[in-house]
């Protein structure tokens, strides 16, 4: 118990002070899961309004494909990244493996799949008459789209949140295509690992401590906009 | 339509502008950055964070730390996937450098393994000198041992350890394969109560919350020396040869190794490492 009420203390002390190492790893860890998640709303949401509207043949295949991506283990995604960046690899020539580019990267390959099965599942959700209707009054297929995506928006900031959260959270990828470097790819989860294999245990508390606190934050602001917006 | 289509644009426009975030650090990346493989130990010690900086400070590079265990920085050495390697492996680094995938190996330094384990010590091996008496009598003993397991240097040494033994600890109750760094393997050593191979800077650096003690030190056997090793730039071009020479000549430098002398000093009342630069290279491996 006096090892948490350090870690408190510690953490209390880093965010006090506003120390520059902690401050920068916290600035990472929010620049790279959150560069992360808006690559993986344009790709997932689009994507997942696609599959749900579509039919074609071979959909129960690729939706069920989707369902699975959602618990894509990162440690896979961050060896295949790792294989397919290393230097004399297939994409060797874009030398971006232990960088922050390559987390993005890594961590938008996470959050896609979540992204796309949620915005799959609440598009389906809507109404099925909702889109005979628009279409009724004169609506153009991307106009259908967009209403229906706008209809959907309260399910897909749920997405948002779990993509987020998912990547945030993640230290496997993170850790192999970013390296863990100081001051360059170190982020809240790989600052945790480190320390706790350093046994600086207050340290390590602290670090998570911040990492809680900073997905509370977006959560509690994702939050408001969703519930802000919920039709009464 | 016309939405589909500036949306579309605006999809263009933004893989045009990562592309160039790539293309940018790729740019970067083929002069000034140095991929270093390490060791943990050199990493959970501390040393590298004291060393690093001065470095990069001295000659405009940009170290990439990568600490893995010994054997997985040099399978990157060996794939061309790092510049200079700062591994404690040596019957490994020797097959490393036969296989002409390695340049210029320097010793740097050495510090010692230790045998820990709990204070009660229920294989009663505390005193004893050599390490293949102390490996006999916990097995004899069946008393709990963890292992790295993970080719890294300090799992080599255990493994040759053993080998002296003539015994086969392998898939025995008592033998655990943690598959984790050093500072993490002390850790499930400490919370399991048994005995495990150290390099005496984790050790030291990781003391005040382990509970674990130093129980065989001493034996010639149990020597650990860390060697630079710069990667064979004719095996793979894009190596970054002038940077791995130039960390390579850092690290024997007399000023570093001064450094190297004195860390850890003022924490931990003893040095963790000492340095060794062009020293004739130890026998007992």
């Amino acid at each position: 118990m006096d090892l948490i009420a350090e870690g408190i203390a510690k953490a209390l002390a880093l965010l006090t002070s506003f120390d520059p190492e902690v401050l920068g790893i916290t600035l990472l860890s929010l620049k790279v899961s959150g560069t992360a998640t808006l690559l993986s709303l344009l790709v997932g949401i689009t994507s997942g309004t696609l599959l749900a509207l579509a039919e074609f043949p071979g959909k129960r295949l690729l939706m069920s494909l989707v369902n699975t991506g959602m618990g894509l283990p990162p440690v896979v995604v961050g060896l295949f990244v790792t294989i397919f960046l290393w230097r004399n690899g297939p994409l060797g020539f874009l030398g971006i493996l232990y960088t922050p580019t390559a987390m993005i990267l890594a961590q938008g390959i996470i959050a896609t799949p979540i992204v796309t099965g949620i915005t799959l599942a609440s598009v389906q959700n809507l109404p099925a008459n909702l889109k005979l209707q628009i279409l009724a009054l004169g609506a153009t297929r991307p106009q259908l789209v967009w209403i229906l995506i706008k209809e959907a928006r309260l399910p897909l900031l749920a997405g948002v949140m779990a993509g987020f959260g998912g990547v945030i959270s993640e230290v496997g990828a993170s850790i192999m295509v970013g390296g863990n470097i100081k001051g360059y790819s170190r982020v809240l989860t790989t600052a945790t690992v480190m320390e706790t294999s350093r046994g600086n245990f207050d340290v390590a508390i602290a670090l998570s401590l911040i990492l809680l606190l900073l997905c509370f934050v977006i959560n509690y602001l994702l939050t408001r906009i969703q519930q802000r917006e919920r039709p009464r | 339509m016309k939405r589909i289509f500036s949306a579309l644009l605006f999809c263009a426009a933004l893989v045009l502008l990562l592309a160039g975030v790539m293309g940018s650090s790729a740019a970067r990346a083929e002069t000034r950055d140095l991929i270093l493989a390490t060791t943990t130990s050199t990493q959970d010690s501390g040393l590298l964070d004291e060393l690093i900086p001065l470095f990069e400070k001295s000659s405009g590079y940009f170290v990439k730390t990568i600490a893995v265990g010994s054997g997985q920085a040099m399978a990157m050495g060996t794939k061309g996937e790092a510049d200079v390697l700062l591994v404690h492996s040596p019957a490994a680094e020797e097959k490393f450098m036969a296989a002409d995938s390695g340049v210029h190996r320097q010793l740097v330094m050495h510090n010692d393994f230790v045998i820990v384990g709990p204070p009660n010590d229920p294989a009663g091996i505390r005193g004893e000198t050599s390490a293949t008496a102390a490996f006999k009598k916990i097995a004899g003993a069946g008393a709990l041992f963890l292992s790295r397991g993970d080719n890294s240097g300090t799992h080599a040494k255990e493994k040759g350890v053993w080998k002296a033994t003539g015994l086969t600890p392998d898939g025995q109750s008592w033998y655990q394969q943690t598959g984790l760094g050093m500072g993490q393997t002390l850790n499930v050593a400490a919370e399991k109560k048994g005995y495990t191979l150290a390099d005496r800077g984790t050790y030291l650096a990781l003391q005040k919350t382990l509970g674990l003690e130093i129980l065989v030190e001493g034996d010639p056997l149990l020597l650990n020396v860390y060697h630079v090793i710069e990667v064979n730039p004719g095996k793979w071009p894009k190596v970054n040869t002038p940077g791995a020479r130039a960390f390579a000549a850092f690290m024997v430098a007399a000023p570093t190794q001064e450094i190297i002398r004195s860390f850890g000093v003022a924490k931990f009342g003893s040095p963790l490492f000492f340095p060794d630069a062009g020293k004739p290279e130890p026998s007992g491996k």
